[in-house]
């Protein structure tokens, strides 16, 4: 075929890029392809419609290094699901599960498998593109209108002109006398590769939409909020049930809460020893602790004030909790300092009325009754008492032989 | 030189002197390109197409709807209830997760095989598959009730500093089913690159040419290219290959691995992987049929491809066969009264007439394929793989409904029922389904012209078949009509 002259065409635009040259068949192009790369180019390539056996060889290309990266990847994924597995279900938060060791071997391996699959297969993906400087939508190549055949039924070989060897007519001598039935010179377009600029604009605002709703939910959610946090699912925040104070036109008068039938006592409410459970005997607050004295309710209630109360009035009962003391830097409007328990107000108080204030409350300070039980909360009164006195003690309170110390 | 005489239509007849053409009518590279690329460059398809597409896509919408019906009111408006607490959505997403793997198989397992028929069915049974998966995955994530907190399947770090159970089955299923999900559109896109690099250079409008030019990478069909893609190509196959065993053998671990009789069974992993390829060549043949038809893709997915695919369902369906036959031998064997209850109520219990149907069209149906006639007849292979599929779903049924509605707590036995949400999400994935695939077909390259033309008689390895006819050399490159080769068969050469 080398007989016959092959047609050379040029199209105006700027310096030489490739010389894109078409084969009769495979076979032609295998026999041009070996010949290009004995004469010793670089940055040259045959382009066919499917992939020609024999071809790697004529062309000289060694073997590609994907198949040790998909190796890597692979171990990569079996380490990575092992790690994961170990770490999530042995040792951060293990679970025991009909007395199997923590890291189940047997158990972990189907996703093991998986994540190895998974990582090569992506490493196979992307590492085929790299090589192959995929995404690449510009090519000299494509200036050749000939050339879009070379996916359809056409066999093509480009030799590109940033080779070191490249010299157009030389390039060209050398696909002649290799068969080509016609070459194509591929020039840089002369104005230069250009995006329009309307596409830069256009992905410039895209890209700023796109970037502004999770803005403004990582504003929303930094900070402190008054309000409760935004849900735009209700889960179960929304039941369809009416609460204790609420309207309810199904009884008289309104009163979505029951009231109790007369002559009854509900579960829990059995209040006769109304000293114990009341702090009160008639109207009088009581003034004796309606529980046994000890030491061990002392230690019993220092433990539960330091739980329950020390945030707002203190470890000392000075009313300078870390809670107290931050509403106070902050200025909050709503806030009431707690009193200090050592004032004289609060220092006269009979058992009973501290009693009472743990139990319902006072102020601003919440009722506890649900969260402290009636024990608890006279070893705290106790304590409470203690504290009264340890701030207010004088040296006949102290053990005669410590006296001598103190003095 | 002798000339063979077997009618030149006919590839189905096998003789030892030559190799059965794998595609007919005298095929070129130029008729190649022609045949599938027109498909998705005219610009009206056929008549059929937009009254089928109107059918889906309203199913569709009818799906959506009951999806959002669902999640607005909770997964009470479906039939499920303690005991029968997984029904039709577990049901549709084994169903469709196995119709996924013909697509898997033919394009992996059968190119490991070096089976070259399977070049002219690929593209075509991996878009399948990629639909499927996305009708499978459907079911689980809207199952889960609370549907917004889907993500706590991951395993991502939380303020609730707790992470997902990895002994669960539940959990290899996330895994294998997205790593399935995944590594099939990989697989898939990878082989069509080349493809949309063809309707990329044939496009005749800006807007086609970029659409496709985009997802065509560059692609230059280079050599240097092509080395690397052959090999990744074989790379995903081989990782394909044994992942698509996995992933349903993971799905009958979600069973198999419970204490529920009927479930706890050791044969399940091998069953559910015959069963799945049973089901999707199966719907592949059903959906191949038509299209061939419709889109004139006879002379590449010739009766061969059909008559293989259907030998393959013969034998995945007597595997299937032999399994039911297996379990039941095995619970008497077992001597375990709770399994053999569970099998005997299956076949004779409340729900004996589905047992039957499944029985019918999987193990009695595709019998019929061991006649030359339906193998190669397509509306005969077209009702036998409809019983199959058919047979199929109420395989999933049988094994999900029947026995849960009698487990160990008689007192809590129930007769499960279908709802009408039940029934329209099963009919509008169905709907989902077609209407991907009509959307493929009208729009991507149906067939794998790459590799069909690397397996058209000279091109594969050498002295197959025929040498080219002396190329005639085109110095205009636009009246170029591609290497044309002769189809006669002849012996040798």
């Amino acid at each position: 075929m080398a007989e016959k002259e092959p047609t050379i065409a040029d199209a105006p635009g700027g310096a030489v890029a490739a010389l894109v040259a078409q084969f009769a068949g495979p076979d032609e192009l295998v026999e041009a392809a070996s010949q290009v790369r004995d004469a010793g180019y670089r940055y040259w390539d045959t382009h066919t419609p499917y992939p020609i056996h024999g071809m790697d060889r004529a062309m000289g290309i060694r073997p590609t290094v994907l198949p040790w990266m998909v190796l890597a990847g692979g171990v990569a994924g079996a380490a990575a699901a092992l790690l994961m597995q170990w770490w999530m279900n042995a040792v951060d938060y293990p679970y025991i599960i009909s007395g199997k060791p923590l890291f189940s071997l047997p158990a972990f391996i189907p996703v093991t498998f998986e994540l190895i699959v998974l990582f090569s297969a992506l490493t196979a993906f992307v590492g085929v593109l790299a090589l192959n400087q995929l995404p690449q939508l510009w090519h000299p190549v494509f200036q050749s209108r000939r050339f879009a055949r070379a996916t359809s039924d056409g066999f093509f070989l480009s030799i590109e002109a940033r080779d070191p060897k490249f010299e157009e007519s030389r390039a060209a001598e050398l696909l002649q006398s290799a068969g080509a039935v016609a070459i194509d010179v591929c020039r840089m377009p002369a104005t230069g590769r250009e995006v329009p600029t309307g596409v830069y604009w256009g992905v410039a605002t895209l890209a700023i939409l796109a970037i502004l709703p999770p803005l403004g939910v990582a504003w929303y959610r930094s900070g402190a909020k008054k309000l409760p946090r935004i849900h735009p699912i209700l889960d179960m925040d929304a039941q369809p049930k009416y609460r204790a104070q609420a309207f309810n036109p199904l009884f008289p008068g309104g009163m979505a809460s029951r009231p109790a039938v007369p002559g009854t006592i509900a579960q829990g409410e059995m209040d006769e020893n109304t000293a114990l459970y009341l702090g009160k005997l008639g109207e009088q607050w009581v003034d004796e602790f309606p529980v046994p004295v000890s030491m061990e309710a002392v230690q019993r209630g220092r433990e539960r004030f330091n739980i329950y109360c020390a945030p707002c009035h203190g470890l000392t009962g000075e009313g300078d909790g870390m809670v107290s003391q931050r509403a106070t830097r902050r200025a909050e409007p709503n806030w009431v300092p707690p009193l200090s328990l050592h004032a004289e107000p609060v220092r006269v108080q009979p058992v009973g009325q501290l009693y009472n204030t743990v139990t319902n409350g006072i102020r601003t300070m919440p009722p506890y009754a649900s969260q402290i039980s009636v024990e608890d909360r006279w070893a705290i009164v106790l304590y409470v008492k203690a504290l009264q006195r340890s701030q207010h003690a004088t040296l006949d309170d102290v053990p005669e032989e410590m006296r001598e110390k103190l003095r | 030189m002798s000339t063979i005489t077997l009618p030149a239509e006919d590839n189905t007849t096998d003789d030892p002197r030559r190799r059965a053409p794998l595609t007919m009518g005298g095929q070129t590279l130029t008729s190649i390109t022609e045949t599938v690329a027109r498909i998705a460059e005219r610009p009206r398809p056929p008549r059929a197409w937009y009254v089928a597409f109107a059918v889906s896509s309203t199913l569709t919408a009818a799906l959506i709807l009951a999806a959002i019906y669902l999640i607005a009111v909770g997964v009470g408006v479906w039939g499920n209830n303690v005991p029968v607490a997984w029904a039709f959505d577990i049901v549709n997403f084994v169903f469709w997760v196995g119709i996924g793997h013909a697509g898997t198989l033919i394009s992996a397992i059968l190119f490991l095989f070096r089976q070259r028929w399977r070049t002219s069915v690929n593209r075509f049974a991996e878009a399948m598959t990629i639909f499927a998966v996305i009708c499978a995955g459907i079911f689980p994530a809207i199952h889960i009730g609370r549907v917004w907190f889907v993500y706590w399947l991951a395993p991502y770090v939380n303020q609730m500093a707790v992470w997902p159970n990895f002994r669960s089955p539940l959990l290899w299923d996330v895994f294998a089913v997205g790593t399935y999900a995944t590594v099939s559109l990989l697989f898939w896109y990878l082989g069509m690159i080349p493809d949309l690099a063809t309707l990329r250079d044939r496009a005749t409008s800006r807007v086609r040419r970029i659409a496709y030019g985009i997802f065509a990478l560059g692609w230059r069909g280079s050599g240097r290219q092509w080395h690397r893609y052959e090999r990744a190509y074989m790379l995903l196959a081989g990782l394909a290959t044994p992942l698509v065993l996995s992933v349903h053998s993971v799905v009958s671990f979600d069973f198999a691995v419970s204490v529920v009789p009927g479930w706890h069974t050791t044969i399940f992993p091998p069953y559910f992987v015959a069963g799945a390829i049973f089901s999707g060549f199966a719907m592949v043949v059903t959906l191949m049929v038509p299209a061939r038809a419709f889109f004139g893709l006879k002379d590449l997915v010739t009766l061969r491809h059909l008559e293989n695919m259907n030998k393959v369902i013969l034998a995945t369906g007597c595997m299937v066969g032999y399994a039911y036959s297996i379990e039941f031998f095995i619970a008497w064997y077992g001597g375990n009264p709770y399994e053999q209850f569970a099998f005997i109520n299956r076949a004779f219990g409340p729900y004996t007439w589905a047992y039957w149907i499944m029985v019918t069209c999987n193990v009695v149906a595709p019998q019929a394929f061991w006649f030359k006639k339906v193998r190669t007849t397509p509306w005969m292979m077209v009702i036998v793989c409809i019983l199959v599929n058919i047979g199929m779903w109420f395989e999933r049924f049988v094994i999900v409904v029947t026995s849960l509605s009698r487990d160990y707590l008689p007192s809590a036995w129930e007769y499960y029922r279908p709802t009408a949400v039940d029934i329209t999400m099963l009919l509008g994935s169905f709907g989902l389904f077609f209407t991907l695939f009509l959307l493929f077909c009208r729009y991507l390259p149906m067939v794998a012209m790459a590799e069909v033309k690397a397996v058209l008689p000279h091109h594969h390895a050498a002295g197959d078949w025929q040498t080219p006819a002396p190329a005639e050399p085109h110095a205009n490159g636009e009246s170029h009509q591609g290497i044309r080769y002769p189809d006669q068969v002849s012996e040798g050469h």
